[in-house]
This record gives C-alpha cells, structure tokens and sequence, in this order.
C-alpha cells in the first residue's frame, strides 16, 4: 500500500451523501429557456459571437473566449437567441450579469461535431487548443480554464497528475456518481491528459466514504497503463481542497503564493476530466453537467446531468421541492456554499450541487457570543493558521496584523467556524477583511499610477519649456557669435584702433596690480561656463540621438539648465564686458 | 420566496461555549464530593455561596455595562469560576471572605477586562490571591480532615459561613505547610509522626486529586480540552520533583508522587490551567504553559513562602501567555518559517 499522509486540523461534519445516491444519473431534460452567464469561469468573460434572434444549434458557439484567461460558450440546446442582457447569477453577491438567453426549440438539434478518432495522433498543442475551443473551465469549483491549467509553466515540467475525486463537502455527489457510472469515461479523460502531460505518475484521490466509486474506478484502471494509482485515505474535511490533497498523496505543501505546478503537480477533478474526454474524442463541447439537487426541503434528492443555463427552479421541482420548508437555497455544500437569492438563477458549469435545506436541517446560526479562546479553531484549521488571532485583528481592522499573521491564506473551508463554541461567524470576518485589504491595495495602485501620471506630466510640461528656452538661447547665441564676429572684423579692419584698445587693456590691467579686474575674471568666467554649457549641449544632443536613458537625459537637461542659469546671473552680475 | 442570505458555512458542530462550561461544573463533582467527604459540607456551603454572590456580581457587571444579561448568563462561565473558588477556598470559610473573593474574580479579573473571553487572568484565581494577601489567618484555616477530627455537617457549616463569630473551628496545617516546616526529621518519620498525611500523600487530600483527576481525564475524554497543558504541567512538576527528591532526608522536598497528589495540584491542572481564556492557544505553547506552571508550583512549593502554589504559579503565566504565544506560532500551510521570526 501506498503511503498516505495527514494534514492538520480538519473536521468531520456529518455527511449526508446517502439521500441524493439512491438514485442513478437522471437525465434534466430540455427547460423552455436556458440563461446562459458570459462570464462563467475565472477570467475575462467570453464575448457574444451571435445576435438577438438568431438561430443556433445545440453545441454551436455562441460568445467566444476574449482573452487569455477565459473560454468560449456553446448552446446548450437548440433554439433561437432571445436576449443578450444582464440577468440575475448565481454569485455570493446576487450580481446580475451579462447572459446569453436562448428561447429552446424543444428539438435538441446538434451541430456538427468533430471528434477525433486517435489523440494519440494530435499533439498535445493541438489538444489543448480542442480543450480550450470547448469551453471547458474547472468543474469542482472556482472554474479556472482547463486549457491554461494544463498548458502549465513553460519550463516547468509536471512529475504527478492528481486527479481529485474527493469531494469533501457533506451532501454533495455529484463526482462520486460520476466515478460510479463513468469510471470509463474518466479513465479515456485521463489517457488524454497524460498524453498531453506525459507525467511519471498519475494519483487519483478519492476519499474512503465512497467505496463503491473507489471499486469502479479500480476496476476501470486494471487495463490502464501502469503508473496510474487508485488511492483511497481517511475521510476528512477538507481534503478535497486542492492543497490538502496535494498534501494527503504527496506529503508536499504547495509553496505560499505558489500554484502546485511549481511542485511538478497538476490537479483536475473527475467532472473536468470527463469533460475533456468528450471534447477530444467527441468533439462535444461542455453544455451540460452533473449536479446534485439535495436537502430536506426535496423529496427525490439526486443527481442530473443538467443543461448549463438551466434555471434552479426548474431542477429543484424535478426533484420535488417543497419551497415552504426551505429558508435559504445553498449552491455548493453547506461548508463553502453560497446562498442565492432566489431559485430563478442559472445552473452553471461550477453548479456542483444545489442544496435545500429544511429549516431544521440547517437552522439559522445562533447569535455569536464571546470568543474563549479555546484554540479549537487553530486546532481545526488546515492552513495551520491562528483564526482566533485573525479574527481579533480582523475586529480592529489591524491590516498590517492581518496579513503578518497569513489572512491570505485562509483557503475559506470554514472549519474554524464550525467548530468554535461561540458560534462565531469567522469566515465571514476573514472575507471582509481580505476584501477590504484587496480594495486598499486596488485604490492604493490606482493613486501610485495617478501620482505618476502626473509627475509625468509635470515632467513634460518642464521639457518642453527648457527646449524652448534651449531654442531661445542657441538662438540668443549665435547672434551674439555674429556679433563678435562683426567686431572683431572691425578691429582687425582698424589696426590704429585696436591698438590703442589693446594699450588701454594694458594699462587697466596695470592699474589694478598683479591680478586681473573684476571685470576681466568674470569675464573669463563667463567664458569658462560658455564652453561647459556648448560642452554639455553637444552631450545631450548626442545622448537622444542615440536614443540614450530617460534618467541619463534628464540628468544632462538639468545640467544644461542649471548651467544656463548660472550663466544668467553672471551675466547679470557682472558689468558686460563686451560693449555692442 | 424571501431566502436567508448568510455566509458559510451553514453547518455547525455541536459544541457551545455554554455546552463546555456545563462540562466543566460536571467533571467536578466528583471531587467535591471527595472534598465534602473528608472536609465536611463547608465546601459546598462555599460553592452555594459563592454561585449566589457570582451571579449577583455577573448581573451587576452586565447592566452596568448595558449588555444583555439572560444571553450573557446563560455561558455559564460566572457558575464556573464560582465552583472553582469555591472548592479552593477552605471548607466553611466566612460569608464575607467568599463575597469579597467573588467579587474580585467577576468585577475585577473578568468585567474589568471586558468580559468573558478578554480576561487576561483566571478569575478564581485572581480571587484566590486577592484573599490570600489580604486574609492569610482565614485563607489557611483548614479543617481537620475526616479520621483526624469531627466533621461538620451541614447546619455546622452553614453557621460556620454566616455567622463566623459563633463557630470555633478547629483548624491544622495541610500537609504541605508541614512538609515545607519541616526539619530534622527524616520524611519516613514525619510522615509517622505527624497524623495529616496518608498512604500518598495527605489524608483526604489523596482522594480529592484522584477524584479530580478522574474528573479531568473525563473532560478529556469528552474532548473539551486537550492534554497539552494539564500533561505538560503534571510531568513537570513530577519531573522537578524527582530531580530534587533525595529518597527522603529532611531537607527533601517530597516524593513526585506526593506532589503529584498534594494540594491543588489534580484540580489546578485539570480545571485551571486548561481554562482557555487566560492559556497560551496553539498546541506548543500549551505545552509550555503546563510545563512552566508545573515548575513554578514545585519552585514556590518548595521555596517559596507559600505552601500551595497553584494560584500564584497559573497567575505569573497568565502573564506570560501573550508572549508564549507570539512565539509559538504554527507554520502556516506552503509557508517555509514559522510567524513572529520575521
Ligand atoms: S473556536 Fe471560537 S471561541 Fe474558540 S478560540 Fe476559536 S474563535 Fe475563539
Ligand atoms: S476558513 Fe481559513 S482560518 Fe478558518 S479553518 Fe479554514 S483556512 Fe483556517
């Protein structure tokens, strides 16, 4: 057996996985209309390649991905576009969004597909072009495009595949269901990583309350190739967490910061997976996929294979839902779930589970008392942090603390919360600081990029003015050079005169001893500083002709300035010793 | 439909700050009823008194500082510290001494600080102490224990709570002011001569750390605490103890044995020293909590001018704990150091 390791903390919620896996996969069905979110991935939201009014094919593509991080969208089902508008999402905000809106014919009618017959022939570039042309995003939960995830590092080359088939959360299914009655299609999916990856090994995670997913996929694996291992550990919450899974079948932590690629892994969950094997080999991009409908407040709890843009509404009353029992409607599990604000909202390809609870079920929280400082939550925390620090700096808004003390990585699982006797509601303490911290750093770089915008500008404006005073003065200079010219011409034309000048010069310079007069040193200084000013000129001409350093520049054009200055005063200072 | 829109996670494990302390006051009777056995109903008397003046105290606070009292006094939390000084208080102690211990513990040590939770300090403790200093002669008036003297009942304990003046108790030195008093005799001797010690330790004394140890373990069991601090703290003060045991000479301390069931030792390392408010958090600094309390009961036991050291050594760190815990916190998951080194 293979050596399986801990990470700390963690918790054992009570399950409740058995309700919704007395029954198979059923298929949803076509609803009347699908809403479908542009934005259904992390990343820049696809953009609309159809019109108001179209005609579209089930599969066709109707908004493509803009963008690096992002991926194109597909109709799920045949019918005519009703509507490109904002429409209530699924978000923990209760955001409206622009959303594709598709009026079904009912046909079902599919678009052409191209499948291909062997992966084996394509190159793995080529792959994760299909990957990417299918609009495959994460399907475990925040959605991040496949293709990026797989594409990786360049440079960085991936020893271990994991494969996440763990799904800590307590009600959800959906991946278990999978792995039960798709074992195959999950292997084919990972046959095609691997050719895209080439990894020296392949560990699929599951945990072991779900033997029968764990029999299936074993069974599926007999005839893979070698390197592939089923690896069942100890149920805990929460090992799915990317990290933690990591951790459980490595024994490695993801760097702080870091992406697991920067340890030689990539993880994929079993829904992605199967995902990418029907866009490979049947060239069927992701316009539908599994999610559990559960809880209390449904009679029939189970898993559908649901159209993306699906209204809830519409899979809960499939499943019997019974609204007067319900208090709040959870997408996701009750850990990391998000509540809705109402049933109207859209499947999307994260919409794992949708989860009803009844009002007994999941009572609303008891107000929260005093922290006691008992340490269950550090002792339940999987990020080894100190909640009860956090949230004592997260009351007084102690940022610098915050962060000293890690907030950022707080993966949000929520254990601290369910453990804490006094019913505190942590997470959503570290949520709001780290959203307020995000937002500070935001309008902090928005004022660092404003204040340089304009120092920018204030350094033009004073460029622009000394080249104009540069123009001036080379002008000012030449014409006093003429003169000088003209004078010295004239001299030279009245030898009588210019001697008598000279006599003069002689006699005043006798008159005032040894040293030279005032006249005569400023005179020579003035000189000095006319050469270094040409000097430095000639510099700077030839620093921007060959295209020299902003800073070097500006320390010549200072210069310049500053030399041009001092001739200034002197000339100012000193009685002019050229008379014209 | 109106839906509920709360943050996750909307599940929630089974404990609550009330569910502990009630955990708490139930590991304890078994050592109460040891303490009742041998010291008579005093202790209980202390106890009932003490509920009484802790709820009036904790209600008081409350309104003073306007918070809600029912919410606030259903944690249980004034209940415990009134169970703890009651038992630590001697047996049949007079009605004002356990009023004014009280009310130093909830005014002072807990409200004074804010509460529940934002106490630096134990509040029996702190009431402990403040009597000690203040009322030595009635803080060590211990009864006899049972097998030694007369046992009061019930009536004679409550006369010996409220009406102090008309009750003559006979009072003796526990068995640790005699070990600390003692010398020239040999500890097998005194141990002969002197009618206050039993088979481990001292009579009736034995029994109550058993009784509160078999308490504590319960509590651990129930996993309201973790060993870390009562074991770290135990195996210290063994430990201090061993080094400095010479087989029993005059000068000799005492046996780990005898320490380990003397005094308050079972009750302090099970019901005080596991108080989470006023410990250090993360599993190492528990650790050293214990162990550093451990150590300053035997340094204060032994050397010290006060023959049991439970309160003053969890007081002094108390004080520590803040600085335990800058030091000794976790690595954080992908993180190379631990915080609080950088
Ligand atoms: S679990 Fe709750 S009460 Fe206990 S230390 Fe953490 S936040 Fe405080
Ligand atoms: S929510 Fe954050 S702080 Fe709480 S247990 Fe999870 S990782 Fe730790």
């Amino acid at each position: 057996m293979r050596r399986v390791f801990d990470f700390h903390g963690g918790i054992h919620p009570a399950e409740n996985k058995q309700q919704s896996l007395t029954r198979g996969i059923r298929q949803a069905g076509v609803p009347e209309q699908l809403t479908l979110p542009l934005s259904q991935h992390i990343g820049a939201p696809a953009q609309p390649v159809v019109a108001v009014g179209e005609q579209v094919l089930k599969g066709q593509l109707i908004a493509e991905a803009r963008g690096h991080v992002s991926v194109p969208l597909h109709a799920p089902s045949s019918g005519v576009v009703a509507a490109i508008a904002e429409r209530p999402i699924p978000h923990p905000s209760g955001y409206s969004a622009k959303c594709i809106v598709i009026d079904c014919d009912g046909r079902d009618q599919w678009a052409p597909l191209h499948g291909v017959a062997d992966y084996r022939d394509h190159e793995p570039t080529q792959l994760l072009e299909r990957i990417r042309a299918a609009g495959i995003a994460g399907l475990g939960g925040a959605g991040f495009p496949t293709a990026i995830k797989l594409a990786g590092k360049p440079g960085a080359s991936i020893r271990t595949l994991i494969i996440n088939g763990t799904e800590c959360e307590p009600y959800i299914t959906a991946d278990d269901i999978l792995m039960r009655e798709r074992a195959g299609d999950i292997l084919a999916g990972i046959a095609i990583l691997r050719h895209i990856l080439h990894p020296e090994q392949v560990l699929i995670g599951v945990e072991d309350n779900k033997p029968e997913a764990i029999a299936a996929l074993r069974s599926a694996a007999a005839d893979a190739e070698p390197g592939l291992e089923v690896i069942a550990f100890p149920t805990k919450y929460p090992s799915g967490g990317e990290k933690q899974l990591i951790e459980i079948l490595t024994g490695l932590q993801v760097p702080s910061g870091g992406l697991p690629a920067d340890i030689g892994i990539v993880c994929q969950n079993i829904g992605t997976v199967v995902a990418v094997r029907d866009a490979i080999v049947d060239g069927r991009p992701l316009i539908s996929r599994i999610t559990t409908v559960t809880g209390e407040a449904v009679a029939a709890p189970q898993n559908f294979e649901v159209l993306l843009g699906t209204p809830m509404q519409y899979l809960l009353d499939l499943a019997g839902f019974q609204p007067e029992h319900c208090l709040r409607l959870i997408m996701g599990g009750p850990m990391m779930g998000f509540t809705l604000a109402s049933a109207a909202v859209p499947v999307v390809k994260t919409t794992n589970c949708i989860l009803a609870p009844s009002a007994s079920e999941l009572p609303p929280p008891p107000p929260a008392q005093a922290c006691i400082r008992c340490g269950l939550c550090a002792q339940a925390c999987p990020a080894s942090l100190l909640p009860q620090q956090l949230f004592w700096f997260a009351q007084g808004k102690e940022v610098e603390k915050l962060e000293q003390h890690n907030l950022f990585d707080c993966i949000e699982c929520g254990a601290c919360s369910w453990v804490c006797p006094s019913h505190i509601p942590l997470v959503q303490y570290y949520r709001a600081s780290k959203a307020e911290i995000l937002q500070q750093r935001h309008d902090h770089e928005k004022a660092e990029q404003a204040r340089l915008r304009f120092e920018a500008r204030q350094a033009r404006i004073v460029r622009e003015e000394q080249e104009r005073e540069a123009m001036r003065a080379a002008r000012k200079a030449a014409a006093e050079q003429r003169a000088r010219q003209a004078a010295a011409k004239g001299s030279e034309d009245d030898p009588v005169q210019a001697a008598i000048e000279r006599a003069k010069a002689k006699k005043a310079a006798q008159q005032s001893g040894d040293a030279a007069t005032p006249e005569q040193q400023a005179a020579a200084q003035l000189d000095a500083l006319r050469q270094r000013l040409e000097k430095s000129e000639q510099r700077l001409a030839e620093g921007r002709a060959a295209g020299e350093q902003e800073k070097i520049l500006v320390a010549l054009e200072a210069t310049v300035q500053r030399l041009r200055e001092k001739i200034a005063a002197a000339e100012a200072a000193a009685p002019q010793p050229e008379t014209h | 439909m109106p839906l509920l829109r709360i943050s996750s996670p909307h599940a929630h494990g089974s404990t609550s700050t009330a569910s502990i302390m009630r955990q708490v006051l139930l590991a304890t009777l078994p050592g109460i009823l040891v303490l009742t056995h041998f010291f008579g109903f005093g202790t209980l008397v202390n106890i009932a008194w003490a509920c009484v003046v802790g709820l009036a105290c904790e209600a008081l606070a409350l309104a003073l500082r306007r918070r809600p009292l029912g919410f606030y006094l259903r944690d249980y939390s004034a209940l415990v510290t009134a169970t703890l000084l009651g038992i630590a208080l001697p047996p049949g102690s007079p009605w004002w001494l356990i009023a004014v211990g009280m009310a130093s513990a909830i005014l002072l040590a807990k409200h004074l600080y804010g509460g529940l939770g934002y106490n630096l300090f134990n509040p029996a403790m702190v009431g402990y102490v403040v009597l000690l200093i203040s009322f030595p002669v009635q803080m060590t008036a211990w009864t006899p224990p049972r097998g030694l003297g007369e046992v009061p009942g019930l009536w004679q304990a409550l006369q010996a709570c409220f009406l102090p003046a008309w009750y003559d108790g006979v009072t003796m030195a526990t068995p640790l002011d005699v070990l600390r008093q003692n010398d020239g005799l040999l500890l097998q001797d005194l141990w002969q001569q002197t009618p206050q010690f039993g088979r481990w330790a001292g009579l009736g004394w034995e029994w109550a750390n058993l009784a509160f140890l078999a308490g504590g373990l319960w509590l651990l069991y129930r996993r309201v605490f973790s060993w870390h601090a009562p074991l770290s703290m135990l195996a210290s003060l063994a430990l201090c103890a061993a080094l400095f045991y010479d087989g029993g000479s005059s000068a000799s301390g005492g046996s780990p044995l005898f320490h380990l069931l003397s005094g308050a030792t079972m009750f302090g390392a099970f019901f005080i020293v596991t108080d989470p408010v006023t410990s250090a958090v993360s599993v190492r600094g528990r650790m050293m909590f214990g162990a550093l309390v451990g150590l300053l009961v035997y340094l204060i036991r032994v050397w010290g001018s006060y023959p049991d050291a439970v309160a003053f050594a969890v007081l002094i760190m108390n004080f520590a704990a803040p600085f335990i815990d800058h030091y000794t916190q976790p690595r954080t998951y992908g993180h190379r150091k631990p915080r609080g080194e950088t």
